[in-house]
């Protein structure tokens, strides 16, 4: 068979099987059936005849009820209660790099609050000239910056650090969304209170600050704070989503989601860090020997297949096979991503959907003709800095079994011939 | 530090090159007066900078520990459920499991009282008074072993305190610890390893959540949408000719907003199919039944007592009760402070209604 024929038998096949709601796991090898004619052509469609909703039928658009399973979803034994718990994006259901609002995680410490752009103070004290209030008004009166970013929550994975755990690549990486964000960098608002930034300023820390009842706040070396650093209020082209931190949330590009503090109401100049709940008792990482490190903050390189996965099995059969998944780091832009079907005993490098960006989502593709064998699919990235993603192994090997966050270990999926896809973990 | 040192350093030659020693201003904001800088600026600094007056110990902190952090940290700070643990833990970091609280891991005690201040009491963030604060922080610095009962905690012996954990922590080191080790030369393509074999699955736990009914999720979340964007008003009460007997007539549009309202119990409450008693009892059936009636749920005394007595949750003591908890029964485990609108309390109420037995 030739490459183009078989590419059109399978379209055919695979188009015939879904009209006649093959389930998952068929297998399209056989050769192509006798065929009736189909009556999704042949016959005039209800769709086809009278109308579909008129403009105005949703002023602000949902997805079609068909799309109805590509929603977060929160793994409730995890957390207390769900006003301090945190939520997973269907990474498996998605393609490209851009995360709708609607479906990226959040993770609250005190639950959503709704706060207006008219209630919203922004102030910038501590070691600066002339301590400031920023209303919502004025930061609109900024020069403004657009930048693409990841927002990876430490403990993505955190889950599987001491095992496979949770069945599905939203549950083990969804921790995850990448937004355009539009905002002031943050060394505007600092020079705007008299802050010097073209001094000395190592030594010297920004420490910011939720508006919500958890007072969620970390402390960020100056360096960091003037280098790329936004103060943001608008993703993917709207205003934040409440659960995002309406009207106003801190983005810090490459480091872990604690740190982008939404409903962001303060940003104190010091001299050194505050020590707070959330970079001491949290997001700190403990080691074999019980010591821990903090001020973790980078997000190392990581990448996982998205499809097929335990949320997203092959239900086509053998033959062409599209490999999916993201990959991203903290550290800089992703330059390569390889792909392993055995388990991690060979490689091939994938297709890269658009270069990658700095510390931003990149898409990968792997185009296979499929022959129904069960797969162990893997996927390493490399950065612009040389690293290498790692095994679980070699992390564990450092780190010991103890470390929750930061674990960017590479993941596998065992898929079966009938194309289901588990999780599981391999020697 | 050595790589963070060269990162600054970098940083610093990057922003001289920049050139922006006179940074342009855009005369926005205003400055900010100091009584709203007091009001924002509560940290607390690890060398004890921002430690209000004011003092407490254990004694008194175990009262204001019962009636304000118990119902999710329980009475001795061991935690209740998935709720934090705030007291035990010690020599367990190097092992399995490590129990992290205040006593065995936290490493300035400066975090502590400055968490509890901002954010605690759970849902009442902000309302303790500096002397609480520090009663409290004794309360469980006493849980820990780490005070004696009778001392005095105060900005003036807080070093007093020693933090077992607080050498236990080192700066990140993965740039000397971890890259080298897996990103020097180029990744294996080939023959990489000799054989594969599953170790574990996660099949096996089957801790995943299911997905089933995930399209009934987004309708109700269409629903809730829509919901919103018309304000709630309760649909004029039905009158149905003959109620049956004890029946209360039920609104269902006002349950709808009562939904909304019970947020801010659901902390702590839980009601339907599969609810558990966690801080607070479940709340299936409380309408128009006794007092202090679920099972194994720990009330406190005052409730009990007050079961004692016969107390019935009708609708008028119900409201009387959410109004304002601790007015309306001294001494109750319940931390939140009251409902003011009656509207609330009615649709909390209605909502209610709608959890049978």
């Amino acid at each position: 068979m030739s490459e183009n024929k078989s590419r059109t038998g399978t379209t055919r096949r695979s188009f015939l099987q879904g009209a006649a709601a093959v389930g998952v796991g068929a297998v399209s090898a056989s050769a192509a059936k006798a065929q009736a004619a189909d009556p999704l052509i042949t016959e005039v469609q209800p769709w086809a005849q009278g109308f579909g909703d008129g403009v105005d039928e949703t002023p602000y658009g949902l997805p079609i009820q068909y799309e109805g399973d590509v929603i977060r979803r929160n793994v409730e034994w995890l957390t207390a209660d769900t006003v301090s718990s945190i939520n997973f994006t269907p990474i498996h259901a998605l393609d490209g790099t851009i995360t709708p609002q609607g479906c990226a995680f959040e993770r609250h410490h005190s639950g959503a609050i709704e706060l207006k752009k008219e209630d919203y103070r922004l102030m910038v004290n501590g070691l600066v000239d002339t301590p400031l209030v920023f209303s919502y008004a004025d930061l609109e009166r900024f020069p403004r910056e657009n930048h693409v970013y990841f927002c990876e929550c430490a403990a993505n994975s955190g889950m599987e650090w001491a095992g496979a755990q949770l069945n599905g690549a939203q549950f083990t990486h969804g921790m995850i969304h990448n937004m355009e964000y539009t905002g002031v960098p943050l060394r505007t608002l600092l020079e705007e209170a008299g802050f010097d930034t073209s001094g000395d300023v190592s030594g010297k820390w920004v420490y910011v600050e939720g508006a919500d009842a958890s007072s969620n706040g970390r402390s960020i070396p100056m360096e960091k704070a003037l280098d790329d650093v936004l103060v943001a209020f608008k993703a993917n082209g709207e205003a934040l989503r409440k659960e995002h931190g309406y009207p106003v949330r801190l983005v810090v590009p490459g480091w872990e989601g604690n740190m982008w503090v939404k409903w962001i109401r303060r940003i104190e100049v010091l001299d050194s860090p505050v020590e707070s709940r959330e970079e001491t008792s949290k997001y700190t990482d403990t080691l074999e020997d019980g010591t821990s490190r903090k001020w973790t903050w980078a997000m190392d390189a990581k990448s996982v297949v998205t499809s097929p996965s335990p949320q997203s099995p092959i239900t086509h059969g053998k033959g062409p096979l599209v490999i999916t998944g993201l990959a991203w780091s903290g550290r800089g832009a992703i330059t390569r991503v390889d792909v392993s079907r055995d388990g991690g005993k060979s490689w091939e490098t994938a297709r890269l959907g658009k270069p990658g960006e700095k510390m931003a989502l990149t898409r990968f593709y792997l185009d296979v003709d499929w022959d129904g064998s069960e797969m162990m699919l893997q996927s390493r990235a490399i950065d612009d800095t040389g690293y290498i993603q790692p095994t679980k192994t070699q992390l564990r090997e450092v780190r010991g079994l103890n470390s929750i966050y930061h674990n960017n270990s590479i993941q596998t999926w065992l898929v079966r011939s009938n194309g289901e896809a588990e999780n599981v973990e391999v020697s | 530090m050595s790589k963070f040192l060269k990162i600054a350093t970098l940083a610093v030659a990057t922003t001289a090159f920049a050139g922006s020693a006179l940074a342009e201003k855009y005369g926005l904001g205003r400055p900010a007066l100091p009584a709203e800088i007091a009001a924002w600026d509560q940290d607390i600094l690890p060398d004890g900078t921002g430690l209000p007056d004011g003092s407490g110990d254990a004694i008194v902190g175990e009262e204001i520990f019962a009636t304000q952090c118990a119902a999710c940290h329980g009475d001795f700070a061991e935690g209740i459920g998935n709720w934090p643990k705030l007291a035990g833990g010690a020599d367990t970091l190097d092992r399995e499991d490590p129990l992290k609280t205040v006593g065995s891991y936290w490493p300035h005690l400066s975090t502590a009282f400055d968490y509890i201040r901002r954010s605690m009491p759970y849902g009442n963030a902000g309302t303790l008074s500096d002397e609480d604060t520090y009663a409290i922080l004794a309360y469980i610095l006493y849980s820990n072993d780490l005070i004696e009962d009778d001392f005095v905690l105060s900005k003036d012996t807080f070093f007093d305190v020693e933090m077992p954990n607080a050498n236990g922590f080192i700066i990140d080191d993965r740039a000397e610890t971890e890259y080298s080790r897996w990103s020097s030369g180029d990744p294996c393509m080939k023959d990489c390893k000799e054989d594969v074999k599953v170790t574990m699955r996660a099949m096996v736990l089957d801790v995943t959540p299911k997905e089933e009914g995930a399209s009934e999720e987004l309708e109700q979340a269409a629903e809730v949408l829509s919901q919103e964007d018309s304000a709630p008003e309760p649909a004029p009460a039905s009158k149905e000719e003959e109620p049956i007997a004890a029946e209360p007539a039920f609104d269902a549009a006002l349950a709808k907003s009562g939904e909304k309202v019970f947020k801010k119990c659901k902390a702590c409450h839980q009601v339907g199919d599969s609810a558990k008693s966690r801080a607070g009892p479940i709340l299936n059936g409380i309408v128009g039944h006794p007092a202090g009636a679920v099972e194994d749920f720990r009330y406190s005394k005052a409730m009990k007592a007050a079961a004692g007595e016969g107390l019935i949750w009708t609708e008028e003591e119900l409201a009387a009760f959410l109004a304002k908890p601790k007015k309306y029964m001294k001494g109750t485990k319940m931390s939140f402070p009251g409902l003011k609108k009656e509207k609330d309390q009615k649709a909390i109420i209605e909502y209610l209604k709608s959890f049978a037995d």
